[in-house]
């Protein structure tokens, strides 16, 4: 399933959207006839109609009785339960509301953006897709702005709207929560793993919907914002959902469409760099939204929305699901998927988060602060632009996709995004500054975190690049940790770090070896390594490469040993995550005031989460489920050795090896 | 010249052998195409489609919409026609060998036989498209090398004994009317292939009116069967559609179904007892009882063994005085879920109380082949379409479909279960669309076969396939084998819309055996046989993946041999390798089928 064009591929071109809004009158758009097309075998029903299905669907009426009959309740009283359930999670999509929003969206987007750029080839396949199958949409999720613009899109086009899978949280914020739920979406709690009637509510909620081709279905594979702009490893459940009915063959085929939505800004950018230093997030609110109105007179810059290529389900499980898993059984019995389905989702769900990183834009900014966070805190201007000119043209070589704004040479775009990102760094006497606000003097953990938030503002902007380049950056950090040019080394020391690494980037399972000959090909490309049959050398032209290539991920390697080390010195007992972030910061914290690590962005809990499943992955760290939530057992030694692995080439990067 | 005397000897024997019925009936019927030489679809001089011959009743008659119907479904053109050869091409047929000592064993017995071409290469296929086709275009790899014709269960005896001292191959051929390419000849077998043809066993030897039994020798052709056992007053009600020309033998290798089986059965549920001729000896029971408890039932190791274990010459099977009474109907159903849900309820409630219940999709092809002369009918079904239309606006008449019906009985009864299906239809939305209707239904059943060689004048080819699946899963199958084969045909280029359609023919208790049929215009094509047989492959997938079965009654001869493994697993397939490796270890009965 796992394939990659490593040629630099075409894709297609954009269109502003708002360009025509500017334009004309936002009442009209939002009153304008509005008759999308829709899926072929749809016969239209009301939502009610959508509910009263899914409650005397054989597959909730058959859990129904299972539960009443374990709990000796009568199956009224579940059933009571379940229509309770469907209430609070069902949407009532109207007319009405959408107008509302295309309207009030309509003001609001033209103030926040310059521009909201669409590649209208792929509105194109995706108004094909929803007619000939069941669709279901994969947005990336950075923003609370993605799925109001993808509704809004849609409506724009005159496209089927989507109904669209948001947390329970929402409901909190009173008007809003009603206003979304009229406008498509619906609700699922957080976790609902152990609520079997809950579960199969929701999962014939989504089926019935998918298979009558009611609308098509919107849900974020990696199931909440990536606060990191990183994208974030898949979630399975809702995903291994809509592909029930086809494994089933209640549909004959259903289409997956990633799409990449990437800002220029990030409306949350700094609410996210707090969140991560473990400054307490807002609980969404009403007078909370309000509140945010301020923001309305920043200016977000440019966003970009890529519909992908709508894949067939079916080619994706053509030859992998040959056994017929569900012939034996009933199909209204709830039943757990046999390995094979498992081990599939899993590797859709890859595949789509690759695709929607393929086609991610990547704006100059974005190469702007990658080269920034090497050059701490401060960096003449002009060496600025020459190395973002470098690494743009190494991006591209990497199949990046820059979107370079207007032709503008490379000075102008950069000075244009230290305008727009003036907030995190600005030009001081020739150089750029990472902006930590003048506190220079106050105390000293507040100077450090002024800067971690700096730090972390601006890592999130060069996290964007991460994913197209960790293949060949994890090639470059072996071949400095191994000291050796064979390939053999170079490639046992790659896999390990692809491992200690899988929660943080996003790998396909099981091709490290691909993974390794595509970083290695990379490389080769734009000449920073020579191969043969047994050996990897640097060359002399592309030591330059491959020392920013590790430097750009040395603050995972460095965070990552920080936090390791933390576990294997300080937690003896069994611990929670609650108990393990605020201690991990604190750790790190007073590292950082000592002075002997730099490595701010150790600080972030996103970093730390992943740092501890990682091990858990590794068996380093037990996982125990417990009643009020997971615990955590060290296994010290095992800890210990996953340093040392570290430890013992951590010497490597000391300047005199740099420079081999 | 070797040959030659061999050709004189066989001559010989086959004048003997065209006294008998069986090479008579090779005579009456169509050496490159499907039954009877008289009978076939024709366009008469004004463009019109007719039906000719008597033996039908719509023999003679001329059906006016049939020819927009078929260039309106395939974008076939009378002008565009490929013609078949019109006789076999004897130079192109392959070479009997057959050794000297082997024939002069064979003469001894005076069991009749022959190494005509013709004879042969009427033995060396069954009615699979490709096999169809390679007649009309091309000529087989191989073919049997020589007929023989036992007359009695001795002579099968004494047949598959010198087979077995010789080790020659042999090939048992009932009706010639498989569609799973059991009787081709497997191109790699060098020994010597006798196909050995039981038509000339065709007695009923007894029948038992005390225990409502009758033994019959396997070669008996189905209509004779019910001919001579209603000269008794009986019948066995065991109809497929093939019964003018599949024997009892081969119903018994095939595990076959008739479409009456919810009053009579299936062949597993009508034979008491058979009898086979193996290479290790004959294979028999002590006694014939309605059941019995003796280990696994042997018979079901000779039902569907397809002629890969041995010969069956005697079957003793259960037969039912003729029925007093006989009535068809039909119902009209808005669209095909709504019927399918009726024939779900009918097979619940009713159960064996009719004969036959049988959905069509969409009338398209019965409509085209609605006779000019049956007007009462025309009008009556426009009214249907006007009465659907007005009454349920919205519903389209070209997704109505339709339910033949048949109940056999006392006339009572007959009457009473006929009201209760009628009642349940009604509220499936079901209209009672009249008896006339019914009786073309069963009819056409016979006459449908006739179709595809008139399509394959006209560049239309085609085929029907039949699966059996769970009654949950009728439509999710349904839609999905139909939009597979779609699919499948623009993919690999074929230009016109194929015919995809498909019936429910037999009702269970826990579910449906659904027809397939498919079929498209294959000009432009350079491998139409090729592409068709991708299309069909896909279409089985299909069928599998929606939880269908490999086959209903057809079998699996050598068609669909690569999904046995994964049908019955492959310890299945291990019990059913032993069977045969005892039973016949040096595969004299080798005609590759099924394992």
């Amino acid at each position: 399933m796992y394939s990659k064009e490593l040629s630099s591929k075409k894709r297609d071109e954009f269109e502003d959207i708002l360009e025509e809004r500017r334009l004309s009158s936002d009442l009209r758009y939002a009153m304008k006839c509005y008759t999308p097309v829709i899926y072929k075998g749809l016969s239209p029903c009301k939502p009610n109609a959508i509910k009263s299905a899914v409650l005397q669907s054989e597959q909730v009426q058959y859990v129904i009785k299972q539960l009443a009959k374990e709990m000796g309740e009568s199956p009224d009283v579940i059933q009571e339960e379940a229509t309770e359930i469907l209430d609070e999670m069902g949407h009532r999509m109207q007319l009405g509301a959408v107008r509302f929003f295309a309207f009030t969206l309509s003001k609001i987007f033209k103030q926040l953006f310059q521009r909201v750029c669409v590649n209208e080839e792929g509105m194109q396949r995706l108004q094909h897709a929803i007619q000939e199958h069941p669709v279901v949409l994969l947005p990336s999720h950075r923003s609370y702005v993605d799925f109001l613009m993808l509704s809004y899109l849609l409506y724009t086009y005159d496209l089927a709207l989507p109904v669209i899978a948001a947390g329970i949280d929402f409901l909190g914020m009173k008007i809003v929560g009603e206003l979304l739920r009229r406008a498509g979406a619906f609700f699922m709690r957080r976790s609902f793993g152990g609520n079997r009637l809950y579960w199969a509510v929701f999962a014939e909620y989504v089926k019935t919907m998918l298979r009558s081709g009611y609308a098509p279905i919107e849900f974020f594979i990696e199931g909440t914002r990536s606060r990191t702009a990183k994208t974030l490893t898949p979630k399975f459940g809702l995903l291994s959902i809509v592909m029930e009915p086809f494994f089933k063959r209640e549909v004959f085929d259903t289409y997956f469409v990633p799409i990449s939505i990437s800002y220029e800004r990030i409306l949350e950018e700094s609410l996210y760099a707090h969140e991560l230093l473990g400054v307490p997030k807002p609980k969404e609110s009403t007078s909370g939204l309000l509140k945010a109105r301020r923001i309305l007179s920043d200016n977000f810059g440019t966003i970009h929305i890529y519909v992908g290529q709508p894949v067939s389900l079916r080619t994706l499980a053509s030859g992998r699901i040959n056994r017929c898993p569900y012939n034996l059984v009933p199909r209204h019995l709830p039943q757990k998927p046999s390995e094979d389905i498992q081990e599939f989702v899993s590797d859709v769900a890859y595949k789509m988060e690759l695709l929607q990183i393929e086609n991610m834009v990547l704006s100059p900014w974005v190469l702007v602060a990658a080269v920034l966070l090497q050059n701490f805190p401060a960096m003449e201007f002009e060496l600025l632009i020459e190395k973002t000119l470098w690494l743009k043209g190494l991006t591209q070589t990497f199949g990046g996709f820059i979107e370079w704004p207007d032709n503008l040479c490379a000075k102008k775009a950069v000075l244009s995004d230290l305008t727009l990102h003036s907030n995190i760094a600005r030009l001081v006497n020739g150089h750029v500054v990472l902006n930590d606000k003048g506190v220079e003097d106050g105390p000293v953990g507040e100077i450090i975190f002024r800067h971690a938030l700096a730090v972390l503002m601006c890592a999130t902007y060069r996290n964007q690049l991460l994913n197209i380049f960790v293949r060949p950056a994890l090639v470059a950090v072996a071949l400095q940790m191994t000291h050796s040019f064979r390939k053999e080394e170079v490639y046992s020391c790659f896999s390990f770090l692809r491992d200690v690494f899988s929660d943080e980037f996003i790998f396909f399972p099981g091709i490290s070896l691909k993974d390794f000959e595509e970083g290695c090909f990379l490389l080769t490309k734009c000449d920073a390594i020579q191969t043969s049959q047994q050996e990897i050398c640097p060359t002399d032209k592309g030591s330059g490469t491959v020392s920013f290539l590790s430097a750009m991920f040395r603050p995972f390697v460095e965070g990552y040993q920080l936090i390791f080390r933390y576990l294997s010195k300080e937690m003896k007992e069994a611990f929670t995550e609650k108990q393990f972030i605020p201690g991990v910061r604190n750790f790190v914290f007073q590292l950082l005031e000592k002075g002997s690590t730099q490595c701010y962005e150790a600080l972030s809990s996103d970093m730390q989460k992943n740092a501890l499943s990682a091990l858990v992955q590794l068996g380093a760290v037990k996982k125990k489920k417990m009643s009020n939530g997971f615990t955590y057992n060290v296994n010290q030694e095992a800890v210990s050795k996953i340093l040392d692995m570290f430890d013992a080439r951590i010497l490597v990067w000391k300047p005199v090896a740099a420079r081999l | 010249m070797v040959h030659d005397v061999n050709l004189a000897g066989s001559s010989n024997c086959c004048t003997r052998a065209l006294e008998g019925s069986g090479s008579a009936v090779q005579e009456l019927l169509k050496w490159n195409g499907w039954g009877y030489n008289d009978s076939k679809f024709i366009f008469n001089k004004k463009g019109q489609a007719e039906f000719t011959g008597k033996r039908y009743r719509l023999g003679g008659m001329v059906l006016p919409t049939f020819k927009e119907w078929i260039e309106k479904t395939f974008g076939a053109s009378l002008e565009h026609k490929t013609t078949s050869r019109a006789s076999l091409n004897v130079n192109d047929v392959p070479p009997s060998i057959v050794n000297e000592e082997f024939l002069q064993d064979l003469r001894a017995t005076k069991i009749s036989y022959s190494q005509d071409a013709e004879d042969r290469v009427f033995r060396a296929h069954g009615h699979c498209l490709h096999e169809i086709f390679v007649l009309r275009e091309g000529m087989f790899k191989r073919i049997p090398d020589i007929v023989v014709w036992p007359v009695c269960h001795e002579d099968v005896v004494k047949i598959v004994e010198l087979a077995c001292k010789h080790n020659l191959c042999i090939i048992p051929f009932g009706g010639g009317t498989s569609v799973s390419s059991a009787l081709e000849c497997p191109e790699e077998e060098k020994r010597t292939i006798i196909s050995l043809d039981t038509s000339q066993m065709n007695r009923i030897l007894w029948i038992d009116e005390k225990n409502l039994t009758a033994c019959v020798e396997a070669g008996i052709v189905g209509q004779d069967l019910e001919k001579q056992l209603a000269e008794s007053g009986f019948c066995t009600g065991h109809e497929p559609d093939s019964m003018e020309f599949s024997s009892l033998g081969g119903w018994v290798a095939t595990r076959a179904s008739g479409m009456k089986k919810n009053i009579y059965g299936n062949i597993e549920d009508l034979v008491i007892h058979v009898k086979m001729v193996t290479p290790r000896g004959i294979v028999e029971k002590n006694c014939q009882v309605p059941r019995m408890s003796t280990g696994p039932d042997i018979h079901h190791f000779i039902m569907g063994s397809e002629g890969i274990l041995g010969v069956v010459t005697e079957v003793t099977i259960k037969i039912r005085p003729v029925p007093e009474y006989q009535k068809y109907g039909s119902v009209v159903f808005p669209n095909f879920e709504r019927g399918v849900a009726c024939l779900r309820e009918v097979a619940k409630i009713l159960r064996a109380l009719f004969a036959l219940i049988r959905l069509f999709l969409s009338f398209a092809k019965g409509h085209a082949l609605k006779p000019q002369v049956a007007s009462i009918f025309t009008s009556f079904l426009d009214g249907l379409k006007k009465f659907y239309i007005t009454k349920f606006k919205g519903f389209d008449p070209n997704i109505l479909c339709v339910a033949t019906l048949l109940f056999e009985g006392d006339r009572e009864k007959v009457l009473q279960h006929e009201k209760q299906v009628y009642d349940i239809a009604t509220k499936f939305g079901g209209l009672a669309a009249g008896e006339d209707n019914g009786q073309r239904g069963y009819m056409l059943t016979f006459v449908i076969a006739y179709l595809r060689d008139l399509g394959l004048d006209y560049y239309v080819i085609g085929e029907s396939f039949e699966t059996s699946v769970p009654w949950d899963r009728v439509l999710d199958l349904c839609r999905n084998v139909k939009e597979r084969i779609v699919r499948e045909c623009k993919e690999k280029g074929v230009q016109f819309a194929p015919l995809s359609t498909c019936r429910v023919t037999q009702t269970y208790d826990a579910g449906a055996c659904v027809y397939f049929y498919f079929a498209f215009n294959y000009r432009g094509i350079s491998d139409p046989i090729h592409v068709y047989e991708q299309i069909e492959r896909a279409a089985r997938e299909e069928i599998l993946a929606n939880g269908g079965s490999l086959s209903h009654h057809h079998g699996v001869g050598k068609l669909r041999k690569r999904w046995m493994k994964e049908s019955i697993s492959d310890v299945g397939l291990g019990m059913l390798r032993s069977v045969k490796e005892y039973v016949d270890p040096n595969n004299i009965f080798g005609n590759k089928n099924l394992l």
